[in-house]
């Protein structure tokens, strides 16, 4: 339903494709021109003009003392490590060189505003686009260039400094790219730390569990019992990404379902911490309703119930740990996990 | 003693900037360049200003990094921390981490370098997006500025790459988090998803690789790309001159404003340190990004209240509103975890899609070739409006859907029922703020016409003998009418029949056919603007409106005033 | 008196009267209001006094011995540290449903909120009271109280204390008001939606130094106003709100004509 309230029907008017688009009304009002110039209080009162001078001249002055103030800052207050200490240099600091930099600005627009003439001006624009004599030149050149290169009568030459061209950028680009990837083993993806045997620890510090420590409703967040002198390098943090696992014991009324046949024990469950969304830590565990909770897009894992998604963006369940206890008393792995933990990715399940 | 080649038709210079000039001069040409520059004409709008404030909080960004510089040490090797503060002694950390607390905490003016750092760079990209807003609502992305537009799509891109790879460098839990997401995003890619993680990361993830690797991409590759592209931006800001606001003298032939020097220069220098003040003074006394609170990364921890920078949030919000049963296993037993790709890679492909090519759109649509310098009111392109508004909420939408958890303990609501709203509202709302957008800038245009046809209301009630009362309307001056008549009218497509005058099916018939119903989409519903002859006849039957002579009591007493109602 | 008497009419004798009436009236409060009874270990006599507030207060939900009903959880074995807990931060006697009990002001002084905590520890063996030398902040390391609270607490509390939400409405509450006994208690005994985290799993020293990590935080933010410590949704919210704000401003301001 056209709701135009041009009295004029559509059809009077041809769309017309010239440079000024798509108007074609005769029937226009003229422009009135640019408004005339008033003058401003300081071009007519000197005294107000100098006022004014005064009022930049000043500003000008407290940028100053900004600055000697924010050097005087920087000398006198030594930031002593703490908090406070830090805080006091930090806003010292800060507001004098904000000081002295309003300073600078406001003197600056102010003169400009007030003392500067802002008699408007007219500029006439010129067109966008090259003259055709110009243009003209420019074709005429290149056809000349091309000319002169011969290449239109030598299609061999054409074909092969394409090929060439389009070749060498190989030689950077596979060192370059081969390289910065390292061994590109995604394979690795399938397999972590936790192998039959090893010992379930508190995270961050690497006291092993026993069975009997966990009460119903406690949660622990678990690395494998690794020796500490291993845990202090980098590739402890690249298999850590990968081994973290969350430890709950739920009353085993409230424990329906595992996600793994037979991987927990005595109510007591080990699933992997890395959502298989996009791999956050999911660690949020909500006691009450056994609802592991993802922080960073909420994804929502049913963890009495096999792990099952029961909210949220991700889509499978967490994978799960299959544990048992040793002849001391300890949590124990019984076997790594059984398909690559974390999110997924295309060749996930071959 | 002179040279020999051309006379010179100025005396020889006395002062040392003369002299200086003249040096420089005789060597490079400069002369040609500064007699289009120095009393080159810009027109004079706050709203021109806001380009400046992405401008000049970059130049902050790059003072400040090479304070930062100087003092982060880009690496993952492992260190024990000793000092500042308390919370942090004696605990290992990546070394980048380290030498973050340490800048923090023991180089005088480190920590408030690093704040006005990471405070520049939101107003960086908030500054972009402010000035995209002007341009987009104003149209001045039409012929010939295009180029300039993609250009600075492209910063806009960019500008997100320097923010993120930035506040990953500290290593620490919160932007190691997002990088763990990006790894997940990555690997969701099918086919190549899992290499392309190895080649991101050197490895497995985290590995030891990725923070020298973005301090390079941050200091080195991202801000070379953004000088250059900015240093482009701007030539062609100057080549094509500045656009200007419709209004009295101002036509697509020329440029009202002031010259560049010294009053444009003066502002615009003026404007750098009222910005950069800003930034000190928000630097000083506003706490960002203490890492310290947050703790070196460990592939253990996360925090409530995860999120990026406000300027990712929209990929977050993507991301959290998705729901999962979208991921498919295809025949062969691949993966196609489509509840990833689709808010990580297919909704910001369409959003940054639909940034990169409307000009062209509107373009086609419009069947418009021509030079456009003077800015349209927004009023005056409702469909145009329309959508970037709708574009703006889809954007908002899903930057609140990013913080739905804050939303949730602010306000004390579930944190599933945000997310189904935001779920259903990504979808309505932009629909629904375009046609109320629409709405509003056909109502605001139907209000100008009526200001033209029928002038102010003064408020002045004049009661004639004959008992008619009138409210006297004071016609606009000029210019007041000029700046509400001026503007283009934009009708739909008008294309060539179907068939030719033979009868024969034309080629090509159905997508021009296509074009022309997109055209009727943004122009069907329209209102033009005033013309002399309309304004003639509103006079003619609205005399009442003002108090002319003829409504003078004799005329009136005899009975003859059944002057006719305002229609 | 004559002096006194000489100025009864001055302009400010009714103020003068005035504060005199306000301090009387306030020192004689003072000197008459009952001054709370020093909590002390339980005896016979409190479980009694504890027993019948509990049938008061509390029975109507959990049952006339604590054995729970469908409305609340059995409370035989929760220990003295939950009620403790619960009472103190005004969370039990639960007012409102909701998706979870929250703190109000406290409706149990001390001496009842002790009485009735001794009261369920003589139903059952629980969690105890920690001691003050227990929770005290100053004794512990925050260094490792942090390495401890963000791989354990930080997911829902957020980094610093500021809490967080959890599903369905729920949520984990800011640490920044809750005293030291109570954060210890809260570990101990896992309130509603939060887990239990025992003293095998976080020992005694350990709830300590999380305890001196959050007493930390009371320092604030060295880089200036701390802005509720939220994370980077709030910065970016500032930076739009005052940082754009102001600048927008200075442009308009720049852009204006001068009178």
């Amino acid at each position: 339903m056209s709701e135009n309230q041009n009295p004029q029907g559509p059809s009077r008017d041809v769309t017309r494709h010239d440079g000024h688009g798509t108007v074609a009304q005769t029937d226009r009002f003229v422009d009135p021109g640019v408004p005339e110039h008033r003058p401003r209080l300081t071009d007519t009162d000197p005294k107000a003009a100098k006022r004014n001078e005064r009022i930049i001249a000043i500003l000008f002055a407290v940028s100053c003392l900004g600055t000697i103030g924010s050097i005087v800052a920087y000398f006198a207050v030594r930031p002593d490590g703490t908090t406070p200490g830090v805080r006091l240099s930090t806003v010292l600091l800060g507001v004098a060189i904000a000081v002295s930099l309003f300073g600078i600005g406001f003197a600056a627009v102010h003169w400009a505003k007030t003392l500067m003439s802002n008699k408007e001006y007219v500029e006439e624009r010129h067109s966008s686009s090259s003259s055709d004599e110009v243009r003209g030149v420019v074709q005429q050149g290149f056809k000349d260039g091309l000319e002169d290169s011969g290449i239109a009568r030598r299609p061999v030459l054409k074909g092969a400094v394409v090929s060439a061209l389009a070749l060498f950028p190989l030689t950077i680009a596979v060192p370059l790219v081969s390289s910065v990837g390292g061994d590109w083993n995604v394979g690795k993806f399938r397999h972590t730390l936790w192998k039959k045997g090893t010992r379930l620890a508190y995270d961050p510090s690497g006291r092993p569990i026993k069975a009997a420590d966990l009460t119903v409703g406690s949660v622990a967040h678990v690395i494998p019992d690794v020796p500490a002198e291993e845990r202090e390098s980098h590739e402890w943090i690249t298999e850590k990404a990968k081994a973290v696992v969350l430890l709950v014991r739920m009353d085993p009324r409230d424990h329906k379902r595992d996600h793994r046949e037979g991987a927990s024990y005595d109510g007591i469950v080990a699933y992997s911490k890395i959502c298989t969304h996009v791999g956050c830590p999911v660690a949020l565990y909500e006691q009450q309703t056994h609802h592991l909770l993802c922080p960073c897009h909420q994804s929502t894992f049913d963890i009495s119930d096999g792990s099952k998604v029961v909210f949220g963006p991700a889509k499978r369940p967490l994978p799960q740990l299959p544990i048992t206890v040793d002849s001391e008393g300890y949590l124990v792995a019984e076997d790594d996990f059984n398909e690559p933990i974390g999110p997924s990715y295309w060749e996930r399940l071959k | 003693m002179s040279t020999t080649t051309t006379p010179h038709a100025t005396a020889e210079p006395t002062t040392l900037i003369g002299k200086s000039a003249d040096y420089l001069d005789q060597r490079t040409k400069v002369g040609v360049l500064a007699k289009q520059l120095v009393r080159k004409v810009f027109p004079d709008h706050w709203s021109f200003m806001l380009g400046e404030i992405a401008l000049f909080s970059f130049v902050v960004l790059l003072i400040s990094g090479v304070f930062l510089a100087m003092f982060f040490e880009p690496s993952m090797a492992l260190t024990t921390h000793h000092g500042a503060p308390a919370t942090m002694d004696g605990q290992l950390m990546s070394v980048a981490f380290s030498s973050t607390l340490d800048m923090s905490f023991e180089v005088r003016g480190g920590l408030l370098m690093r704040q006005i750092h990471h405070w520049s760079a939101l107003i960086f990209v908030a500054g972009i997006v402010v000035h995209m807003m002007r341009v987009f609502f104003t149209g001045a992305f039409r012929k010939p500025r295009e180029l300039n537009w993609l250009v600075g799509t492209l910063l806009l891109i960019l500008s997100l790459a320097a923010g993120f790879s930035g506040y990953s460098l500290p290593d620490d839990v919160l932007s190691g988090n997002g990088l763990r997401i990006t790894d997940g995003v990555v690997k969701s890619i099918p086919i190549i998803g899992s290499y392309m993680s190895y080649f991101i990361f050197g490895g497995e993830f985290p590995g030891e690789h990725i923070i020298p690797r973005l301090f390079t991409v941050h200091i080195l590759l991202v801000p070379a790309l953004i000088l250059a592209l900015v240093g482009v931006h701007l030539f062609l800001m100057v080549l094509n001159k500045h656009t200007q606001y419709p209004g009295g003298g101002r036509t697509h032939k020329n440029v009202v404003g002031y010259p560049a020097v010294p009053a444009f220069a003066t502002k615009m220098g003026g404007n750098f340190f009222i910005i950069f003040g800003v930034l000190a003074l928000m630097g000083g006394t506003m706490a960002i990004n203490n890492v310290w609170n947050y703790g070196p990364y460990d592939p253990s921890p996360v925090s409530a209240g995860a999120q990026p920078d406000w300027y990712m949030l929209f990929l977050e919000g993507s991301l959290r509103l998705m729901p999962g049963q979208a991921e498919i296993v295809t025949w062969g037993d691949w993966t196609l975890s489509l509840n990833i790709l689709v808010p990580a890679v297919i909704v910001p492909g369409l959003l940054f899609t639909f940034l990169f090519v409307y000009p062209f759109i509107e373009a086609k649509v419009t069947g418009d070739r021509g030079e456009h310098h003077v800015l349209d009111r927004p009023r005056n392109v409702p469909a145009r409006t329309g959508l970037g508004v709708a574009f703006l909420t889809a954007f908002v939408i899903l930057a609140l859907a990013g913080s739905n958890d804050l939303i949730a303990t602010h306000f004390a609501l579930s944190i599933n029922t945000i997310t189904w709203v935001f779920r259903i509202l990504f979808f309505v709302g932009p629909v629904f703020a375009f046609w109320i957008t629409k709405r509003i800038c056909l109502g605001l245009q139907r209000k100008d016409r009526e200001l033209v046809l029928h002038g102010h209301e003064t408020g002045r009630i004049v009661r004639f003998a004959n008992g008619e009362y009138i409210e006297v309307h004071r016609p606009l001056d000029e210019q007041e009418r000029w700046l509400r008549v001026n503007y283009d009218v934009r009708r739909p497509l008008e294309i060539e029949p179907a068939t030719d005058a033979r009868g024969v099916k034309r080629k090509g018939y159905k997508k021009d056919k296509r074009w022309q119903r997109l055209s009727q989409f943004f122009y069907e519903d329209r209102v033009e603007p005033v013309t002399p002859a309309e304004l003639a006849a509103a006079h003619a039957h609205g005399e009442h409106d003002e108090l002319e002579p003829q409504h003078d009591a004799p005329a009136l007493v005899a009975g003859s005033g059944s002057a006719e109602r305002e229609h | 008196m004559k002096a006194l008497a000489a100025r009864r009419h001055h302009r400010l004798a009714p103020v003068v009267l005035l504060l005199l009436a306000l301090l009387v009236t306030g020192g004689v409060y003072a000197a008459l209001d009952p001054s709370p009874a020093q909590a002390d270990t339980a005896s016979t006599a409190d479980i009694e006094t504890g027993k019948k507030l509990f049938q008061a207060n509390c029975a109507t939900c959990h049952g006339p011995n604590a054995e729970g009903t469908t409305e609340a959880p059995s409370l035989v074995g929760v220990g003295a540290a939950a009620v403790d807990f619960q009472v103190s931060t005004g969370r039990m006697p639960m007012q409102m449903n909701g998706p979870q009990a929250e703190a109000k002001p406290r409706q149990m002084d001390e001496e009842q909120t002790a009485a009735l905590a001794a009261f369920v520890a003589s139903l059952g063996a629980g969690p105890a009271i920690p001691t003050d030398e227990q929770v005290d902040g100053s004794k512990g390391d925050p260094a490792n109280g942090m390495a401890l609270f963000r791989t354990n607490c930080a997911m829902c509390h957020n980094a610093v204390g500021a809490g967080g939400a959890l599903s369905e409405g729920k949520f984990a509450p800011p640490l920044f008001d809750t005293s030291e006994r109570n954060v210890y208690q809260a570990m101990l005994t896992g309130p509603q939606s939060m887990p239990v985290f025992n003293d095998a799993n976080i020992t005694p020293d350990e709830k300590r130094d999380i305890i001196a990590f959050l007493d930390e935080q009371d320092q604030g933010s060295a880089g200036g106003l701390a802005l509720g410590s939220l994370g980077p949704v709030s910065e970016g919210l500032w930076a739009w709100i005052i940082g754009i704000g102001l600048i927008i401003g200075g442009a308009v301001w720049i852009g204006a004509k001068s009178s």
